[in-house]
């Protein structure tokens, strides 16, 4: 049967370059980069590549690059470790209503600390409005955490410009860069941003291995106390085979952008303009144009996503939903609730997310394979047949 | 796959799918903001269950219970079908996840609400009311909540009723994880 993977933003294929750069850190090569003799200092020598390679994929300098162990713990990092380390400054954060859970439940746990935040809302396309941003920063706020791009719907954020009103208001600005970063360019000076998370299994490195830009000179209290590792700001023996295929995947990225993105917005602009002929009330969520490259996610009427994910599985199609179903909360979307859509309509959400290998076979196939399946669902459907009997009246 | 594979043959061969037109009881269960919500209607011959026909907005586990529901059902006299337990459901479909264990309930309940409509109309005047469908579920372990009680016995989390639905959701959150309405910060 053929196999057709369109769950990039769950995950995405280990690239066989960053698999050979990582394979002699886990046999020959075992030294602990903080050991003096000549085995450590190899290993050494390669986590500090590494990190010129994470550094050089987004404009920072090596000294700015935390590694860490995966997007969710940068973000924690972040978070937490800035908005206590500006404690006397004040207790006030500004989020937006879209950010991923690592985000919203650290702010959730520093407001058991004594802090407070604000989110600000998004439009129908999930974006965050900068004036609303610069709206919500009060006297007392520490922290502006905005998302660079959603990996539910795809939405590109103007963090760029949010960076120019925070800095004007002398307010630190965060932002979540795990699906933006290999995949569009991301540069942290014309962002104007003072951290950013980011994780290697968004870009075919390997999971495991994330990283936090740091500007040089902004307060963060560490996040794990130990040895110095991490300048003593992340302790703990580091993955280097992990941040080793992580560098690696950060200089394939690097180059091989410019040629994955025109190859995957072809696809994904295919996808976007033909599901929604193919198949009646269905509707892009997100963004039409400020997208990522390989994203495109709807909302299909009358029916629950997780009958389609399972149904499209059996066909060899692997996609993710944000109905609640397939959360483990069974709750809806919170991206898709803020962005207006009602509750029904979210249950129905697919996200399509496309990997280099992608073929326009494999977009062809997903939507031939599709319709039958939505028609199938809806006909078990008591909401479609309520539309249908009030149709006929 | 995190479901077994009679689950899956019912989620891809549901049994006794639709609507019987001039139906004698029908029920309903269930609404699109917990993502689930059944109907089943059901034809009545000598107090027994003639024929069963249901419909299914919901995840693969809502489709196989009700399908399951349905084939159980079948031919049973109605005292017989209202001793359905989501129990029984859950067991008969070989176990179903944790998180969607209340799916289960559903099944039995849009089942048992249709054998009680059917009822009704059948005593004029006298209104029977399904107390089935409004039992409450910890909305996090799925466990049975008796009435509003301030945590969940099973997973310990701290309860409060929703003012607008009643749904149970836990303490703090911003929305209610049954209607999805504000709540009130604490």
């Amino acid at each position: 049967m053929r196999q057709v993977y369109l769950d990039h933003i769950a995950a995405t294929p280990l690239d066989p370059q960053a698999l050979e750069a990582m394979l002699p850190f886990l046999q020959d090569k075992f030294g602990n980069p903080q050991s003096l003799h000549s085995a450590g200092q190899e290993a050494l020598g390669a986590l500090e590549d590494a990190r010129s390679r994470v550094a050089g994929l987004i404009g920072a300098e090596d000294s700015e690059v935390y590694f860490t162990s995966n997007g969710s713990e940068a973000n924690n990092f972040a978070l937490k470790g800035m908005a206590m380390a500006r404690r006397d400054k004040g207790n006030h954060l500004v989020l937006s209503a879209i950010e991923h859970q690592s985000i919203l439940h650290s702010a959730k746990s520093l407001e058991r600390s004594g802090f407070c935040s604000t989110l600000v809302p998004v439009d129908k396309n999930g974006v965050v409005d900068p004036e609303d941003v610069k709206n919500a920063i009060r006297k007392d706020t520490v922290l502006v955490s905005v998302i660079l791009a959603s990996s539910e719907v795809g939405t590109v954020e103007p963090v760029a410009e949010i960076g120019r009103f925070c800095r004007a208001a002398g307010v630190s600005l965060h932002t979540d860069a795990v699906a933006a970063v290999g995949n569009i360019p991301v540069d942290v000076r014309d962002l104007g941003v003072d951290a950013l998370s980011l994780a290697a299994d968004q870009f075919y490195g390997p999971k495991g291995s994330g990283a936090l830009f740091v500007r040089k000179g902004v307060r963060i209290l560490p996040f794990i106390d130990g040895g110095i590792q991490e300048g003593g700001r992340r302790a703990g023996t580091e993955n280097v085979a992990g941040i080793v295929g992580m560098g690696k995947a950060a200089e394939i990225a690097r180059m091989k952008m410019p040629e994955r993105q025109d190859r995957m917005k072809v696809l994904r602009d295919r996808l976007i303009e033909t599901l929604p002929k193919r198949v009646d009330r269905a509707y892009l969520t997100g963004h039409p144009e400020k997208r990522l490259p390989h994203h495109a996610s709807f909302c299909v009427e009358f029916i629950e996503g997780e009958g389609m994910l399972l149904h499209l599985d059996m066909k060899g199609i692997a996609v993710s939903s944000g109905s609640a179903c397939t959360s483990r909360a069974l709750k809806a979307s919170h991206v898709l609730l803020a962005m207006g859509i009602d509750h029904a309509l979210a249950q129905g959400s697919l996200v399509f997310s496309l990997i280099d290998r992608t073929t326009s076979e494999d977009i062809d196939y997903l939507l031939d394979v599709l319709p039958p399946v939505i028609d199938r669902l809806r006909k078990m459907s008591p909401l479609y047949t309520k539309f249908l009997e009030d149709n006929q009246k | 796959m995190i479901y077994t594979d009679k689950v899956m043959d019912h989620f891809q061969n549901p049994r006794n799918v639709g609507v019987i037109k001039d139906a004698d009881g029908t029920g309903k269960v269930g609404n699109p903001v917990c993502g689930d919500m059944m109907t089943f209607t059901i034809k009545v011959k000598d107090d027994k269950l003639d024929d069963i026909k249901f419909q299914t907005f919901g995840c693969g586990a809502a489709i196989a219970v009700s399908s399951i529901v349905s084939e159980i059902a079948m031919g049973k006299t109605l005292n017989e079908a209202m001793k359905i337990t989501n129990e029984l459901v859950a067991e008969e479909l070989g176990g179903l996840p944790k998180n969607k264990l209340h799916c289960s309930n559903l099944g039995a309940d849009a089942l048992h609400a249709a054998i009680a409509d059917y009822r009704k109309k059948q005593v004029p005047g006298k209104t029977e009311v399904s107390q089935e469908s409004e039992k409450c579920y910890c909305p996090y372990c799925e466990g049975p909540v008796e009435g509003l009680e301030t945590a969940c016995t099973a997973c310990h989390i701290e309860l409060e009723e929703c003012p607008h639905c009643g749904g149970l959701t836990k303490k703090g959150e911003e929305k209610c994880a049954k209607c999805g309405a504000d709540l009130e910060p604490v």
